[in-house]
């Protein structure tokens, strides 16, 4: 609810405490400067963290040909151009900004610098020295449906949800999509929480849906106080983004980890060898971008290996999780038998299949 | 629905009304004494990262309780000295309370996050709570027994002790107080100080019982809940224990619709339910005659300075 006056005040105050920082002439040679601007704070073990860990991973990669320099708890709108201008002027000449609400400052600043290269992560807006990023978060929910409906008894799994976007939805109806391959009845039940993050209600939205026979949570919000919850209640759950087991090391059974690190280094390599263009580009576990982290014990071998089944059909092609025939809830056909969901498909899903509750 | 639904959606309401009863609580000390402590949010996250991490260094639940408690009453007295000994504007300074605790937290709190610790679970033995009707009554962490027992130890103190008295004499008249001897800033301070331990008590109850762990705003703007119901409850201890079930139970019963497939109403209505309860209120107190009771404390938000 106050979610997005604080991060304004928080990061207004650490952007304006961090620009001094920015600029400083570089030592080395000619190195490539790139700069990385962050939503939240590098340790919040979640999206920015992710973020962070591909930034470190590119560095290793290509040693004291780069020199980066990240800015985090930078608010989404004014104050975040600001800081991309900064970044531009001190003479970084490839530029990652790692949010959603970074797409309009982005391709704001990148008018006025011809020259430097910006990639924005999830936005849907180009230019000529615009790129734009994301990952098929919806590949590792197939995953994730295909352990919950071996896993449940009850053969009904909730799902927290955020905001009906076409991300949270294409995740939800992948998850659906997968458990019911497995269970031709299986039931994934959404309860809309209306917030990314509000721990006291994300526990609340987990107990109701607990209460409904619900016996498998996964979430599109960002807290572990689901997981939590299950821990408490002896069920199972899914973590958010990031290996959450250590709050909830029996309930946790995996998470999708998000490896940004591939398509960072990809990026830089193309600006080193002057081959770097503009696009659209979104990847998944063909590339190595999406990882599932490592699997809970009481997950049986054989499920285990049906799991692996579906990650590694994805990545080689074989499988895609949006597979017709697709009918939505109300019967109607969406996805024909054999064809499968293009990438605008998924872009302007705003429906939702069989075995979707709520 | 069978017995033990039930008795699960109250527990669930029991845990969301709590922290911020206990909280609510004490700014109601705070209002009656004449003072505006708009920096509950902020002392409740004070009390939280302070609890837990307290528990995770110290290992004990009860150490992290009472540490949250010292931290939150410790940034009340920042406040008190700025709005009592130098009188500044209340309503600012509480503000700025508040984000200051939320810096501040996130600052304390930043090592700590990604860690987790065992829950202040219930006191009694689970034996004792098999039944679903037992579990109702013995299954719960100390701190829901506690916000109980302080509802009523507040209600008692302000309406039949001599102290209470005073602290509303304060609170309605302050230098008719002073003038018979009182020391307006001294109860002040003692009510600023127990506002902020109630607030760091319900920032802990989130830290350590409902969700135990540390990250960034914990809370979720309970605290702005909480100063709602204090003017939700017209500045009466039971009235404002009845407002945070109600905003327990409102809030729980529409997850738990929405999970059984019904929608009560949208969500962004609900949202808005605890303030516009609270402008209802307002208004009814306003239409009401001067001396019907139940209004503001006469002195709210105004700074003392002794002239004589």
């Amino acid at each position: 609810m106050f979610k997005i006056s604080r991060r304004q005040l928080l990061a207004g105050a650490a952007a304006t405490a961090t620009v001094p920082l920015i600029g400083r002439p570089s030592l080395a040679a000619d190195p490539l400067k790139v700069g990385f601007v962050y939503l939240g704070p590098v340790g919040d073990h979640g999206w920015t963290y992710a973020h962070e860990v591909g930034r470190q991973k590119t560095v290793e990669v290509f040693g004291d040909k780069i020199k980066t320099t990240f800015v985090e708890n930078v608010a989404e709108g004014p104050d975040s151009e600001r800081v991309i201008r900064q970044l531009a002027q001190a003479g970084n000449k490839l530029i990652f900004t790692t949010s959603f609400g970074y797409m309009d400052p982005t391709i704001k600043v990148a008018r006025q610098f011809p020259d430097v290269m910006f990639e924005h992560a999830t936005g849907f807006k180009q230019a000529d020295n615009v790129s734009s990023y994301n990952l098929r978060f919806y590949e590792g929910r197939a995953v994730c449906g295909t352990i919950a409906a071996h896993m449940s008894k009850t053969g009904v799994a909730g799902y927290i949800a955020s905001f009906p976007i076409p991300e949270v939805v294409m995740g939800i109806n992948a998850f659906a999509l997968a458990a019911r391959k497995v269970n031709p009845d299986f039931q994934t039940r959404v309860l809309w929480v209306s917030t990314w993050y509000d721990p006291p209600k994300e526990a609340a939205a987990a107990s109701a849906l607990i209460d409904q026979g619900c016996d498998v949570l996964a979430q599109h919000t960002d807290s572990p106080a689901a997981l939590q919850a299950c821990e408490q209640r002896g069920l199972y759950a899914f973590g958010q983004a990031s290996d959450m087991s250590a709050f909830a090391p029996t309930a946790h059974l995996t998470a999708i980890k998000n490896n940004w690190d591939a398509y960072y280094v990809d990026r830089v390599k193309a600006v080193l060898e002057g081959t770097w263009k503009s696009g659209d580009t979104w990847w998944g576990f063909p590339q190595n971008a999406l990882e599932m982290t490592p699997y809970n014990d009481a997950i049986p071998a054989d499920v285990q290996a049906a799991a692996d089944a579906i990650k590694n059909g994805i990545a080689d092609g074989s499988h895609n999780p949006f597979t017709g025939p697709i009918k939505d809830r109300d019967g109607q056909e969406r996805i024909a038998a054999g064809a499968v969901a293009n990438d605008g498909d998924l872009h302007g899903m705003d429906w939702y299949v069989e075995g979707v509750v709520g | 629905m069978s017995i033990e639904i039930v008795v699960a959606i109250l527990m669930t309401v029991i845990g969301a009304s709590t922290p911020v009863l206990l909280a609510a609580l004490g700014e109601l000390v705070v209002e009656k004494s004449g003072v505006l402590n708009l920096g509950v949010e902020g002392m409740m996250l004070i009390g939280a990262v302070t609890g837990f991490v307290a528990t995770v260094t110290v290992g004990s639940p009860v150490v992290g309780v009472f540490a949250g408690m010292a931290a939150a009453a410790a940034s009340s007295l920042i406040f008190g000295y700025l709005t009592l000994s130098l009188t500044s504007n209340q309503v600012a300074t509480g503000l700025a309370l508040t984000i200051f605790g939320i810096g501040v937290s996130a600052l304390v709190g930043a090592p700590f996050v990604g860690m987790t610790t065992a829950p202040l679970g219930p006191i009694f033995p689970d034996a004792l709570a098999k039944h679903a009707i037992l579990k109702l009554i013995f299954g719960h962490s100390p701190l829901i027994y506690i916000s109980v027992i302080l509802t009523a130890l507040v209600a008692w103190f302000l309406s039949r002790t001599r102290a209470g008295l005073i602290l509303r004499a304060v609170g309605e008249a302050d230098h008719a107080a002073h003038s018979i001897g009182y020391s307006v800033i001294g109860v002040r301070y003692l009510a600023v100080a127990f506002g902020g331990a109630m607030a760091g008590l319900g920032g802990a109850f989130y830290s350590l019982v409902l969700t135990p762990f540390w990250a960034e705003g914990l809370t979720a703007g309970r605290g702005w809940i909480a100063l709602a119901l204090v003017v939700f409850s017209s500045w009466r201890p039971w009235r404002l224990f009845l407002g945070a079930y109600l905003f327990g139970g409102v809030m729980t019963l529409e997850l738990h619709a929405k999970a059984a497939g019904l929608s009560l109403m949208p969500p962004e209505f609900l949202a808005m339910l605890p303030y516009l309860a609270t402008i209802a209120v307002l208004v009814i107190i306003s239409m009401r005659p001067a001396g019907a009771g139940a209004a503001a404390p006469a002195c709210l938000g105004k700074p003392f300075r002794a002239t004589a």
